[in-house]
C-alpha cells in the first residue's frame, strides 16, 4: 500500500495540534486584553459635541467653580448639565455674536435644549449618587480627571467597575477633607493613606460593607 | 503481562457467550466496519431525517428563548428552576455512564464491555454536551455565561468559590474535555484500520489523519495500553465527582428535601442507572441497524440487567432513607414536603417514579427477563422516563412546597418546555445516528483482543483435556 501522506504532513500535524491549544487561548487573551484598551472603555477619547465647550477656558482660565453649572451635583444622584440659560448668564453679554455660540442663541430662541453628548455614562444597572460621593469627601478631580486643563472633555478613568472597587475596597487612598472637594489643584498629601484613614472614621464610612452587590446594584 | 490479564474471559460468567467461536480477526473487522463503508441504508436514512427535524425544533426552540427570555417557559417566581433544570441533571446522568462504564469494566477487566464502551462514550459525550447547554439556557443573560470562568476582567471580580454553580462548571467541562480525549483515545486504533479499508483517497486522508500515525507497533500497543489504562484511572473519581456536584447544587441550596447528606451518592448512582437504562436504549436499535447482533448478544443484556436491578433497589433503598430522615429529623418542613411528594399535586407522577425506577426493574431478578429483549428494553425506556420523573419531582416538590406557605405555588410546562426536551432528545439521537456512519459503533480492536483470549482460553482447555 502507497503512504497516505507525505512527509510534511508530520509538520502540519504539529501545528494543528500546537493550534488546538494555542488558538483558543490567544482568544480569550485577545479579548481580555481588548476589553482593557481604550476601545472599549472609551478613556481619553474625545466625542464630537454641538458647541466645542472648554473646561479649560471656564474653570482653568475662568475659576467658575464647578457647582456654577453642575448645581445639583451636592443633592441629587446626577451632577446636572446646565441648562442654556446658564451659560448665558455670561453669554448674553460676552461673545454675543461668535459663530461658535450659534447653536447657544438657538437654542435660547427655539427653548429646546442642546443635545450634548455624553462622555460619563454608566450602565443603567450601576445606581451610581454624585450627592453620598461629594459628601464623604470623593473630589471631582479624583474620578474625572483634571477637567481643569482639557480644552475639550473626555474620560481621565475607564469607568469600569474594577475601577470602581479599587476606591470602594480602600477608600483611604483617596479621601480629602470636605473643603477641598471641588479644588482642582488638590493632589494627595505624602501622608495621604495616615490621613484617608482619619477620614474614613470621620466621615462614618462602613468599608466592610462598600463593595457589597447592593451598594451599587439595587 | 501478568496471568490475570492473561485469561480475562475466564472472568465471564459460565454459559455466557460474548463473541461467537468462529470469529477471526478479520471477520470482527469486517462486519464492525460494514457500516461506515457500506452505503446508507433506508432504515438510515429515515433516523436521520426524523432525527434532523426534531434537532431543527431544538434550535428554533432555542432561538425563540433568546429572543423572548425565560418567560416562554413554565418557570414562575417559586418555582424557578422547572424543566431546563430537570433536562440538565438527566443529560448529565445519562452521559455518566459512559464512562463510568467503560473505565470501571476495564479496570474490574469485564472484557464483555468490548462491544458496548465505545457508543457508551459516545452517549456520554453527546449526553454532556447536551447537559452542558441546560445551565447557560436556564440563565436570564445566557450570554454572560462565561462570568462563571475565573479571568482577569474589568470588573476585576472572581467568581464566587463557594457556590455549587462554579463547582458545577468546572465539573462539566472538565467531565466533557476527558470524555472526548477518552473516547477518542479509544478510537485511534480503530480509525488506523479503518485508514487501511478505505478506498477513497479522502476516507484515507479523514481517518489517517485523525489516527495520528498509528501503525499498531508493540511500542505503540504498549504506549497506548499505559496512557488508556491511566485515563480509566482517573475517570472514576471524576465521574464521581461530577455527578456529586450536580447533588450538591441542590444538597447546598437549604430548602428542605434538598439539604440531605445523601444528595451525592445519590445522585452518582441515579446517574449510573438511568445512564445503563439508555445504553440499553441504544444498543437495542443498534444491534438491529448496523446488524451487529454477533457482537451485542443477550448475554450483554442480561449482564446490563444485573446492574440495573442493582441500580433499582440502591435507588429504592434511598427513597426510603430520604421519607426515613424525614420523619427522624422531626423538621417541620422537610416532613411537609415529604408529605406533599406522597400526596400533594405532584404525587401521580411520584408514585409513577417509584413504579418505574424501583417496582419494574425487580422483574430483572428472572432470568426470562434478563434474556427477553423486548422486556429488557421497555424497561429500560421506562426507567429513562422514571429517572426523568425523578430530577422533576426533586425540583417541583422542594419548590413547590418551600419554607413560606405564601410561595406554595404549582408548576406547568409549557409547549417551549416540551419542544425543547423533544429537541434535545432528537439532537441527542441525531448525533447518534451520523457516529454509527463515521466510526464503528464497538471497538474493533478490543473485540480483537476478547476474540484472542477467547482462543487462547480454549488452547488451554484442549491442553488439559
Amino acid at each position: 500500500m502507497p503512504q497516505v501522506f507525505k512527509p510534511k504532513a508530520n509538520t502540519l500535524s504539529w501545528l494543528i495540534m500546537a493550534g488546538i491549544v494555542v488558538v483558543p487561548l490567544a482568544v480569550a487573551l485577545f479579548g481580555i486584553v481588548y476589553e482593557h484598551s481604550a476601545n472599549a472603555t472609551r478613556v481619553d477619547l474625545v466625542r464630537d459635541q454641538p458647541v466645542p465647550f472648554s473646561h479649560k477656558h471656564h474653570v482653568g482660565d475662568g475659576g467658575i467653580d464647578c457647582r456654577y453649572c453642575h448645581s445639583s451635583v451636592e443633592t441629587s444622584a446626577v451632577a446636572g448639565v446646565p441648562p442654556t440659560e446658564t451659560c448665558m448668564t455670561c453669554h448674553s453679554e460676552l461673545w454675543t455674536s461668535a459663530a461658535m455660540l450659534a447653536p447657544v442663541r438657538r437654542s435660547l430662541s427655539a427653548n429646546a435644549p442642546i443635545r450634548w453628548t455624553r462622555v460619563h455614562d454608566l450602565p443603567d444597572y450601576v445606581y451610581f449618587d454624585h450627592s453620598i460621593h461629594i459628601a464623604k469627601g470623593v473630589g471631582c478631580t479624583t474620578c474625572h480627571g483634571e477637567v481643569e486643563t482639557m480644552p475639550l472633555m473626555r474620560k481621565a478613568h475607564t469607568l469600569t467597575m474594577g475601577w470602581c472597587l479599587d476606591c470602594h475596597r480602600a477608600p483611604e487612598k483617596y479621601l480629602r477633607p470636605l473643603d477641598r472637594v471641588f479644588a482642582t489643584d488638590w493632589s494627595p498629601p505624602p501622608d495621604q493613606i495616615t490621613q484617608g484613614v482619619r477620614l474614613v472614621q470621620a466621615y462614618h464610612i462602613e468599608v466592610d460593607h462598600l463593595a457589597d452587590c447592593s451598594v451599587c446594584h439595587r | 503481562m501478568s496471568e490475570a490479564v492473561a485469561h480475562p474471559a475466564a472472568e465471564a460468567p459460565s454459559g455466557a457467550t460474548y463473541l461467537p467461536r468462529d470469529a477471526t480477526y478479520g471477520s470482527i473487522t469486517r462486519d464492525i466496519a460494514a457500516p461506515v463503508f457500506a452505503p446508507a441504508g433506508w432504515r438510515w436514512w429515515t433516523a436521520f431525517l426524523v432525527t434532523l427535524a426534531l434537532t431543527l425544533v431544538m434550535i428554533f426552540a432555542i432561538l425563540w428563548l433568546f429572543i423572548e427570555g425565560v418567560g416562554i417557559w413554565g418557570v414562575n417566581a417559586d418555582v424557578v428552576w422547572g424543566f431546563a433544570i430537570t433536562n440538565y441533571v438527566w443529560w448529565i446522568g445519562i452521559g455518566n455512564a459512559g464512562t463510568l462504564i467503560s473505565s470501571m469494566l476495564l479496570l474490574t477487566r469485564q472484557r464483555w464491555r468490548a462491544s458496548i464502551n465505545r457508543f457508551a462514550e459516545a452517549m456520554t459525550l453527546f449526553a454532556a454536551a447536551i447537559a452542558g447547554l441546560f445551565p447557560i439556557l436556564h440563565l436570564g443573560r445566557p450570554y454572560l455565561f462565561y462570568w462563571l470562568v475565573p479571568y482577569p476582567n474589568v470588573m476585576t471580580l472572581w467568581p464566587q468559590w463557594r457556590s455549587p454553580l462554579v463547582w458545577d462548571l468546572f465539573a462539566i467541562a472538565s467531565y466533557i474535555i476527558f470524555s472526548l480525549l477518552f473516547w477518542y483515545t479509544g478510537l485511534i486504533p480503530d480509525l488506523a484500520s479503518l485508514r487501511d479499508r478505505a478506498r477513497t483517497r479522502f476516507g484515507q486522508l479523514v481517518f489517517g489523519a485523525f489516527a495520528l500515525g498509528w501503525r499498531g507497533s508493540a511500542r505503540q500497543w504498549r504506549r497506548f495500553d499505559a496512557f488508556y489504562w491511566a485515563m480509566a484511572a482517573m475517570a472514576v473519581p471524576l465521574v464521581i465527582s461530577l455527578h456529586s456536584v450536580v447533588g450538591l447544587d441542590f444538597a447546598a441550596g437549604l430548602m428542605p428535601g434538598w439539604q440531605e447528606t445523601i444528595f451525592p451518592p445519590y445522585f452518582v448512582v441515579g446517574a449510573m442507572f438511568s445512564g445503563f437504562a439508555m445504553v440499553v436504549t441504544l444498543a437495542v436499535p443498534i444491534r438491529w441497524g448496523l446488524r451487529l447482533e454477533t457482537f451485542i448478544t443477550p448475554a450483554h443484556f442480561d449482564a446490563m440487567a444485573k446492574i440495573l436491578l442493582m441500580g433499582s433497589i440502591i435507588m429504592g433503598a434511598s427513597y426510603a432513607t430520604e421519607w426515613f430522615l424525614a420523619w427522624y429529623a422531626g423538621n417541620v418542613a422537610e416532613r411537609l414536603v415529604t408529605q406533599f411528594e406522597l400526596s400533594g399535586s405532584y404525587a401521580p407522577l411520584y408514585w409513577l417514579m417509584l413504579l418505574f425506577n424501583v417496582a419494574l426493574p425487580q422483574l430483572f431478578w428472572w432470568r426470562r427477563t434478563r434474556r427477553s429483549l423486548s422486556a429488557i428494553f421497555a424497561i429500560a425506556i421506562l426507567i429513562n422516563v422514571g429517572m426523568w420523573l425523578e430530577r422533576l419531582l426533586i425540583i417541583l416538590n422542594t419548590l413547590s412546597h418551600a419554607y413560606l406557605p405564601a410561595r406554595w405555588s404549582d408548576y406547568a410546562p409549557t409547549v417551549w418546555d416540551w419542544a425543547l426536551l423533544l429537541g434535545t432528545l432528537g439532537f441527542f439521537t441525531f448525533l447518534f445516528v451520523c457516529f454509527v456512519r463515521l466510526v464503528p459503533a464497538v471497538s474493533m480492536h478490543e473485540v480483537r483482543q476478547l476474540a484472542h483470549a477467547q482462543a487462547e482460553l480454549e488452547d488451554d482447555d484442549a491442553v488439559l483435556a
